[in-house]
């Protein structure tokens, strides 16, 4: 499993699915949540297959989340902010809701 | 054989195939401008070929032979076309286009008489109970039975599938440079190897008129640049084909509403993106919701009238020249009725309407 090397940086209160969560600052949210053992980020939209987190660089759209309401954000270039509520994206998008 | 692996290429060579004759398809690489990669995929018929009722007439007689196309392709390849000729809907935005499009498409009708296709017009208050997304200022739209949409890179994998099942040739990566006679036929230079054959039919899209050159026609065609934006999966909420808003099987809306007169310049530009996305939300203001996941220009195949162009070398026999604008709603009847004109070595009946005569200058 991942570990964190390093335990500096003040610490960022954030949830999952609504679960309190804790990163740091200076966490992508793909790093906080992998910190915070989350392992399936998002479903496909065809197949419902399981996505996590892969290339970290944000080329690979591996890694989509909802965060505050806005869905299909990639997790892995978004710097972790206090407060935020980050959704695991379940297949293809509701736009009406 | 044919040059050029696009939806028209692909389509005739499939349809000769089915009868019987031995077909290779030359198709460039990766890099060649492909229309048939760009396109919006809708079998669309209401409003084409409005004052040039041959066109019409073809139109419908492919959106005729559709559902039969769309069956036994997908029963050769093995894939699924999603194909839905269950209607499509075009929008007008305010009551003006509304008025408007109505009464051009009532002067269609006329034109037609007895060949005539179904349509209404659907006032928005209506329209909002096929379309419950609908925006609050939209006026309505005009809808035809008959019209409907496809998955476009499903059928043109399919067509290459099926021809190669049925044991026809389908080589990639051979954009052909040369054309010449050679004997009773023709000798194709492509990738770096010589072809030849009896017939060569030239589907080549833009590249049409340097080839069909070679062997004595003059085709012009020049490219038109389409843009299309496409948004990241959603669940169903467009249930059927909409002319400039259309939702893949897989849930992706692709919106396009663009045509520009710009060259062989196939770049994205802010601009006209921003007022394709600008009338879409308008149509359907959800659509604001949803991350837009690529954007793309393709280079259409344009004719001087707008209307396909199929021609025989009048000096070459045996060497035709096919292109078209629709692609995808004409493959149904370039898999049929051209395919067996092609074959048999004549351009007959509707078909003899599209040649290139119409572009000579006339004797005074």
């Amino acid at each position: 499993m991942f570990e964190r090397l390093e335990e500096s940086g003040a610490e960022i209160a954030f949830t999952f699915d609504g679960r309190p969560c804790t990163g740091r600052a200076g966490d992508s949210v793909a790093a906080a949540l992998i910190a915070n053992g989350v392992k399936v980020f998002r479903t496909t939209p065809v197949g419902g297959a399981e996505r996590s987190a892969f290339c970290m660089i944000g080329a690979c759209f591996d890694c989509l989340v909802v965060i505050d309401g806005r869905a299909s954000r990639q997790a892995c270039l978004i710097p972790l902010q206090e407060g935020m509520a980050v959704e695991r994206q379940i297949g293809r998008r509701d736009p009406a809701r | 054989m044919v040059v050029g692996g696009g939806l028209v290429g692909l389509a005739i060579a499939y349809g000769v195939r089915r009868l019987g004759l031995s077909v290779t398809v030359l198709d460039g690489g990766d890099d060649a401008h492909r229309a048939s990669r760009g396109n919006f995929a809708l079998v669309w018929g209401q409003g084409k070929g409005f004052g040039t009722p041959d066109y019409a007439r073809w139109t419908q007689a492919s959106l005729s032979a559709w559902p039969g196309f769309a069956a036994e392709l997908a029963d050769i390849s093995g894939i699924d076309l999603h194909y839905r000729g269950q209607g499509g809907f075009h929008l007008c935005f305010d009551e003006g286009g509304f008025e408007r499009r109505g009464a051009m498409l009532d002067r269609h009708a006329a034109e037609l008489g007895a060949d005539a296709y179904p349509f209404e017009m659907v006032p928005a208050f209506e329209l909002r109970r096929t379309f419950p997304h609908l925006g609050p200022t939209m006026a309505g739209a005009s809808y035809s039975p008959r019209d409907g949409d496809v998955n476009s890179l499903h059928l043109y994998r399919a067509l290459i599938t099926a021809l190669r099942r049925l044991g026809g040739s389908y080589r990639p990566g051979a954009p052909a440079t040369g054309i010449a006679r050679d004997g009773a036929g023709f000798a194709v230079v492509a990738g770096g190897q010589t072809f030849r054959a009896r017939t060569v039919v030239i589907a080549a899209g833009i590249e049409t008129e340097r080839l069909a050159g070679l062997v004595g026609m003059s085709v012009p065609v020049r490219p038109q640049t389409g843009q299309i934006i496409v948004t990241e999966k959603a669940v169903p909420f467009l249930p059927y084909a909409v002319s400039t808003v259309r939702q893949t099987n897989e849930g992706g809306v692709m919106l396009g509403d663009s045509v520009e007169e710009r060259g062989h310049d196939d770049t994205v530009t802010t601009g006209v993106l921003g007022i394709t996305a600008a009338r879409a939300i308008a149509a359907f203001p959800v659509i604001a919701r949803l991350a837009v996941v690529r954007s793309w220009a393709a280079l259409r195949v344009m004719s001087p009238d707008g209307l396909p162009v199929y021609q025989q070398s009048a000096s070459q026999p045996g060497a035709f020249a096919c292109i078209c604008h629709s692609g995808v709603t004409l493959a149904a009847i370039h898999a049929g009725e051209l395919a067996r004109q092609v074959a048999g070595g004549a351009l007959t009946g509707q078909a003899a309407a599209f040649g290139t005569g119409r572009f000579d200058v006339r004797a005074a």
